[in-house]
């Protein structure tokens, strides 16, 4: 099974993540990174979902998901060609004896420090899943507090917009 | 954006047949008016060519109901319970090729709809429900008869939409009506809270629909037509495969043609039964688990399947791997996702039957007249050799009783291929697809996909409401009648005067089958007493619901019986034909095995022992 990303347009209309939520948890599909919000049109949302399936299933789950009357467009979004970014916050023990270390970490990282206690640091980055793994792994030694987040966002390489033509 | 049309044309009531064709109902005038929510429904469904509702009133409906007494367009049709509803709009759906309606309250008159959705959504049946709602300000807060009905129906319907707002009914009820009737068909629930019935709003007609995810495609892809003419006029055993979605697109014309310039044999699926004549010499029968060995046969043997509007459901093609091993597939279907789904086609066309026919039939006949056709003489002589060799038959029960099989059939020959025949699930079921014969589309109407026991009664009065001059039988089981015999009742008051047939064997026939056949006869709970008991009295129960109850034990009383059920056209028939509970259905291919695997009657394996 391998990794696939989609981007899907649906209308901004209550109820509509939970048809797609639905649909993947019925038809057998394990959803493992799921991001939604608005997009530049006011009437459309963008949901990124990352899928772990094979090529033929990929192709069935896309189909069903079309037949949702909420769904505008999906896009599958390889990783060659499109951005992907995910946030992190994470909140490290940091007392006055390390702290330089883990901002060092930080510094190295391009993340940024958001907030700060006589005992820890609270940390923000964002990247690939890769970049997020290997800071976290440069943290962990100093004692994980507490981390959060996000689903996987995702957009297209070059001045094509998938979402130009959905919003007719 | 598209506009509202209207696909649906006036019904005349069952109480007042009117003659010619029915007048277009006149749209409203475009400009606003100021009405209550309630009227604004009634209005919308008046503008869509609604003409039959069938529902039950309840709390959250009651402005809805009250608004429904001022109407004169629209008959509503007071059920016994919402199912019959559900299922009566399946019926009225089936016959008529019109939208099917249904309304119901909050909480349990919404869940009872639940079923009849799952069935229409199973087998593709364009139908609206509407469901009244707790007020806004009390949803989510588990007051009294409410129920999350768009949560729960989000997996069995096309499409449900919660009204939130009053000005926004008209475009919810067109929006409905079109998702329900285009594309593949499917039920659609709209759900609508009391307040917002009840608040003053603007009505105006027609609505602008905004679907900008909704586009069927009905017109098929060119070169994938011309790429499926090279490939039926080069294949040497060709099969069309024929579904439901035939009869959908109103495509049996457009069948017959094609059949008849390639000479390729046909085979009809449960859901597609009267898409092509049974009596036409290219008619293998049914395929399937219940199918003719012939249909089945010529499947398993075929280099081409042409599957047209159908999904390769696994009752049709038994185990997967070994299914029609040899053939190439040709799959033309309105749901793009039904291609591929089940078994890989080579060549997916994805439209509207009919449009796809129509292309196919030409490029059919420009290929021939180019590159000449393949000589099918051999394999019309090897599938005519299956259906005479293995045609569908049966025996008399060894202890005398009467045969179910003879019965149905003699239902089939007495009220003919004008009659419109609907049924439960079960033995009666597969006995009535195989040993009825089909002739005009629309005249068979069952629960296929979801195996709905229960379907039939409610589904002719919906037939009948919807075919008023039609005479309609509803063949069913002893079983399936005590799920929703109620609405005989509904018939007998409404003036729907349905013919029931109760294929009574006392006992749930074919889990008992299976029990025989796989659970060394070890009858669990399958015996319902209606032998040994006779509780209830169908004849005295058809008595109690209105009805005229007649009985039928013996073979000499069948035909009398059955001629003296059609005489009665003032109120509903209902028969209880007493018959053997030993009698089984034959072919067979066992769940889970393949189709070479069939077995015409118990033990004998003709494609098996063929090979072997």
């Amino acid at each position: 099974m391998s990794k696939h990303t989609l981007s899907v347009l649906v209308e901004n209309k209550p109820g509509v993540l939970a048809r797609v939520a639905g649909l993947f948890s019925r038809r057998g599909f394990n959803i493992e990174s799921l991001a939604v919000g608005p997009t530049e049109h006011p009437d459309i949302s963008r949901m990124t979902i990352v899928v772990s399936v094979d090529e033929l299933p990929l192709e069935q789950v896309t189909k069903q998901l079309n037949k949702l009357i909420n769904v505008i467009k999906i896009v599958e979004l390889e990783p060659t060609v499109a951005v992907q970014r995910e946030l992190l916050l994470v909140k490290v023990r940091a007392d006055a004896t390390v702290r330089s270390q883990v901002l060092e970490t930080v510094q190295l990282f391009r993340a940024k420090v958001v907030d700060v206690s006589p005992e820890a640091l609270t940390i923000e980055a964002t990247g690939t899943a890769d970049k997020l793994d290997a800071l976290l792994r440069m943290l962990e030694p100093y004692g994980l507090r507490e981390m959060v987040q996000s689903g996987m966002v995702a957009i297209g390489r070059g001045a094509r917009s998938i979402t130009a033509t959905a919003a007719r | 954006m598209t506009s509202a049309t209207s696909r649906q044309a006036p019904v005349p009531g069952a109480h007042t047949p009117r003659p010619g064709p029915p007048p277009k109902p006149a749209p409203p005038s475009g400009t606003p008016v100021r009405v209550s929510g309630a009227a604004s429904l009634v209005r919308s469904l008046e503008a869509v060519g609604c003409e039959v509702v069938f529902g039950i009133p309840g709390g959250t409906i009651m402005p809805a109901y009250d608004s429904l007494l001022d109407s004169t367009k629209l008959r509503h049709v007071l059920v016994r319970h919402e199912q019959g509803a559900g299922h009566a709009a399946t019926g009225y759906a089936q016959a008529t090729g019109r939208v099917g309606v249904c309304m119901a309250t909050s909480g349990p008159g919404a869940t009872n709809l639940v079923t009849p959705l799952a069935d229409a959504y199973m087998d593709s049946v364009p139908v609206v429900a509407i469901t009244g709602q707790q007020t806004r300000a009390l949803i989510g807060t588990d007051a009294f008869q409410e129920a999350d009905i768009c949560g729960i129906t989000m997996p069995i319907t096309k499409h449900n939409v919660l009204v939130t707002d009053p000005a926004e009914i008209p475009r919810a009820i067109a929006e409905a009506f079109h998702i329900a009737s285009t594309g593949r068909p499917g039920p659609v629930l709209v759900d609508i809270p009391k307040d917002v019935l009840q608040e003053t709003t603007s009505f105006s007609w027609p609505p602008e629909l905004r679907l900008p995810g909704y586009r069927p495609t009905t017109r098929p892809h060119g070169k994938q037509v011309r790429e499926a003419a090279k490939l039926i006029t080069s294949a040497h055993r060709p099969v069309l495969y024929v579904g439901g979605g035939v009869l959908k697109a109103g495509a049996t014309e457009q069948l017959r043609e094609l059949a008849e310039l390639t000479g390729i044999p046909v085979v009809t699926t449960l859901m597609a039964r009267g898409a092509f004549p049974d009596s036409h010499p290219q008619h293998l029968g049914m395929p399937g688990m219940h199918g003719t060995v012939s249909a089945v046969a010529a499947m398993q043997k075929s280099d081409l399947l042409i599957a047209l509007g159908t999904r390769f459901d696994d009752r049709v093609t038994g185990q997967l791997s070994s299914f029609a091993p040899e053939a190439q597939v040709v799959h033309a279907d309105i749901d793009p996702a039904e291609i591929s789904k089940n078994r890989r086609a080579d060549v997916p066309i994805v439209g509207d039957c009919k449009e796809i026919l129509v292309e196919l039939i030409a490029a059919v006949r420009a290929e021939r007249e180019h590159g000449g056709t393949a000589d099918l003489a051999p394999w019309t002589a090897q599938t005519s050799g299956w259906r005479e060799s293995f045609p569908l038959g049966y025996d008399w029960p060894a202890d005398g009783a009467l045969s179910p099989q003879y019965v149905i059939e003699r239902i089939g020959s007495i009220a003919g291929p004008e009659a419109i025949y609907t049924a439960g699930v079960g033995q009666h079921q597969m006995w009535a697809a195989q040993f009825v014969k089909y002739e005009r589309p629309g005249t068979w109407i069952n629960s296929g996909g979801l195996g709905t026991m229960g379907f039939a009664v409610p589904a002719a009065m919906g037939a009948k409401f919807g075919q008023p001059d039609k005479v309609v039988w509803a063949i069913d089981g002893d079983g399936c009648f005590q799920m929703t015999n109620q609405e005989l009742a509904t018939c007998a008051i409404e003036g729907a005067p349905i013919k029931v047939a109760v294929i009574n064997n006392g006992n749930l026939g074919m889990v008992r089958q299976w029990q025989n056949l796989f659970y060394s006869e070890r009858y669990s709970q399958t015996d319902l007493g209606t032998h040994k008991h006779r509780i209830p009295d169908f004849k005295l129960l058809a008595e109690a619901l209105g009805c005229v109850g007649l009985r039928c034990e013996t073979r000499e009383e069948v035909d009398a019986t059955i001629a003296r059920a059609m005489e009665i056209n003032d109120r509903p028939v209902v028969v209880d034909f007493v018959v053997g509970k030993d009698a089984q259905v034959w072919p067979m291919v066992a769940a889970g095995t393949g189709n070479d695997q069939i077995m015409a009657a118990r033990g004998i394996r003709p494609l098996f022992d063929e090979d072997a």
